[in-house]
């Protein structure tokens, strides 16, 4: 066991073959390398949200094959708005996922935010802009408020939240007043979930997507290639984005097929898709590539060696609750966008369906792992099982009992997968 | 070179009543490992506590390269270019190994992370270290091995050009083969003009690796020796308190 390792060992190191090999080292030359080293992380168990795509894939085959009604444009169009609240709300609550947290009002936060505009901005009320700011407002201060117990008091967020939860209904029913409900009025808000946008707005969206996509990996490959680090191989590029080209092509021409019942024909992407790419756009921005998205990962993987790595704890942890909150307000409006109004149940239900879009996408329940991805199609499960049992004719308790079971099964995958990937050692 | 790039002279720190610290004079040599050894409640880790700023001394007087400073926060430490090589390692599983590495101290371009820039520098800081078992620089830390995380735990100190590295019990957990590589990572570290201090109980481990060693008695420094000129016997009996050397080597 003697080392005798004396002599300098130090070189200047840009040009050493040795760092030039490590710095190489696991950068994918190709296609084939690319999904093989996919495969090797999901046998280390990092699935992702490849199970919840393959039980999206067998719920859509068997609805399919059970209904013919299932698989229409109509149909279609029908499960996106029903979706649409649920994964904004899922991409929200997975700020605070990831942090090992949980917010269990962001359903009633949403609630009041909507009690509030719709009460509002009734016809002889405040326009609706200002109706918006406040219900944002509201989310942000709710957000705030529970920031304020969990990251810088301490209490846990599963009691801060819950208080807020039974709380927060009360004061619903103070603005609305028992039993009663507002009707939504304003246009552009009822637009969202109720309209769809020209034929070829649908692709003009599209080609705005794919345009950004090209010109973020553009800007990436030149910004690594300027540090020499090596770049992936450009075809791993080209297979992604050929891959949303055909994907999104299809979607636009799927949904710029007639849906209309008779003499009026009803075409074109449904308003809220835009909506909800951009929201997505934007918070997987903030999480992959700013300080502030890093350190809701390290907290949520290892809160200890985020501290002693000088990263604040209490701040990004309470700003984490208001980006949740905050969101969750705009998962409230597209919700009351597609319901045409608020009553004193808004938002009471929907928020474990929302925690479990999100589980079930794969973003894990003990913090540190999970996109808003992942969260997104979780909540396409969902939405589907309530679709698809919906039209099959079962009632709204068995709709519940097959949600609830999904549920407790992708738990069961997270934990498992953390098992796997030996994930639990640091988190205590 | 023959300035100390810490020096402490005479420092306190008292618990209460319980004094902890009794006066310790220590200094630490660039291009040196110092071995901080001595008996659980020595006072070693109060020692290590007061350098990286997170309890500062009660008395005494801290020079670093010659001139005093005042080490209050660990940012003040982090400043002077003092780091910790924790124990438990501090690294998040779920990031990978160059998210591991710059986590809090980014490389920013535009706003964003400069991936590219962080890569190229973890790999020279790695192979600074002469560091070669890791697959690829983008592999989460949880599928490292215990001498892995060891390696990425110190080459962070490297990425932030640390001037003196603080290492607490590094080899503690690990196995014969990966302790050797983990040993010589230190020497190299060392070799590359860092002034390095290693807790460590296990003696064979600080005669291979370590250039002096100094020894504290119950928050007294005892015995501070040249690792060539002594040998594991005394060193125990400093530990034990049974032999003292009143003169400073």
């Amino acid at each position: 066991m003697t080392t005798e390792t004396q002599g300098p060992v130090v070189e200047p190191s840009d040009a050493s073959p040795a760092a030039q090999s490590l710095l190489g080292r696991g950068v994918e030359q190709g296609v084939f390398e690319h999904g093989r080293s996919y495969l090797r992380r999901l046998r280390g168990g990092e699935m992702g949200a490849l199970p919840a795509i393959g039980g999206l894939l067998v719920l859509f085959i068997i609805f399919g094959s059970a209904h013919s009604a299932f698989l229409t444009p109509r149909n279609m169009a029908n499960l996106i708005t029903q979706a649409a609240p649920l994964v904004v709300l899922g991409m929200a609550l997975v700020f605070v996922l990831l942090l090992g947290e949980i917010d269990l009002s962001a359903g009633v936060t949403f609630g009041v935010a909507m009690a509030v505009f719709v009460k509002y901005t009734q016809p002889d009320g405040l326009a609706w802009p200002v109706g918006l700011a406040l219900a944002m407002g509201i989310g942000f201060a709710v957000g705030a408020t529970i920031g304020f117990f969990v990251a810088k008091i301490g209490v846990p967020s599963f009691v801060v939240t819950l208080g807020l939860f039974l709380g927060l209904q009360g004061v619903i029913l103070m603005v609305i007043g028992a039993g009663g409900t507002y009707r939504l009025i304003p246009e552009p808000i009822k637009a969202i979930q109720n309209s769809n946008m020209p034929v070829w707005a649908g692709w003009a969206m599209l080609a705005a997507l794919v345009g950004l996509l090209v010109l973020v990996a553009m800007w990436d490959r030149w910004r690594r290639a300027r540090s020499g680090a090596p770049n992936p191989a450009l075809s791993i590029v080209l297979l992604k984005l050929g891959t949303i080209v055909v994907l999104g092509a299809a979607f636009v021409t799927f949904m710029n097929l007639d849906r209309g019942r008779a003499a009026q024909a009803i075409m074109g992407v449904p308003i809220v898709v835009p909506v909800v790419l951009l929201i997505g756009l934007i918070g997987t921005f903030v999480l992959d590539r700013t300080r502030f998205g890093r350190y809701i990962y390290a907290i949520g993987g290892n809160r200890e060696a985020a501290r002693r790595s000088g990263v604040n704890v209490t701040a990004v942890k309470w700003s984490a609750f208001v980006v949740c909150s905050s969101l969750a307000v705009l998962a409230g409006v597209l919700y009351v966008s597609r319901v045409g109004s608020a009553d004193a149940s808004t938002g009471r239900e929907i928020v474990l369906s929302g925690v479990a879009a999100a589980v079930v996408g794969g973003v894990s329940l003990f913090g540190g792992r999970g996109r808003l991805m992942h969260a997104a199609v979780g909540a396409f499960v969902i939405a589907t099982i309530e679709n698809g049992l919906g039209l099959l004719g079962f009632s709204a308790g068995a709709t519940l009992a097959v949600s609830g079971g999904v549920l407790i099964l992708a738990a069961t995958v997270d934990a498992l997968a953390r098992r796997r990937s030996g994930g639990g050692s640091t988190n205590s | 070179m023959n300035q100390p790039i810490i020096e402490l002279k005479q420092v306190t720190k008292s618990f209460g009543p319980v004094d902890v610290l009794k006066g310790i004079d220590f200094e630490a040599r660039a291009g040196r490992v110092t071995a901080l050894v001595g008996d659980n409640g020595a006072g070693k880790s109060t020692l290590i506590k007061g350098l990286a700023g997170v309890q500062p001394y009660d008395g005494g007087e801290v020079l670093f390269d010659g001139s005093p400073v005042h080490l209050h926060h660990p940012r003040e430490s982090a400043r002077h270019g003092i780091e910790v090589v924790y124990q438990d390692l501090a690294l998040c599983d779920n990031l990978d190994i160059v998210q591991n590495m710059f986590l809090g101290r980014e490389e920013m371009a535009g706003g964003t992370f400069d991936e590219g820039r962080m890569e190229v520098e973890a790999a020279a800081a790695l192979q600074a270290l002469s560091v070669k078992t890791m697959t690829s620089l983008r592999q989460k830390v949880a599928s490292l091995s215990g001498g892995q995380r060891q390696t990425v735990a110190i080459a962070r100190s490297v990425v932030k050009q640390a001037k003196v590295v603080i290492l607490d019990e590094p080899t503690a957990a690990l196995g014969v083969a990966q302790t050797a590589q983990v040993l010589s990572l230190v020497r190299r570290l060392a070799d590359s003009g860092v002034a390095v201090i290693i807790i460590s109980h296990n003696l064979q481990d600080v005669f291979e690796v370590a250039d002096d060693i100094a020894v504290l008695y119950l928050g007294t420094m005892t015995a501070r020796l040249t690792a060539r000129e002594t040998n594991p016997d005394e060193v125990v009996g400093y530990i034990t308190g049974t032999k003292t050397q009143e003169a400073a080597a």
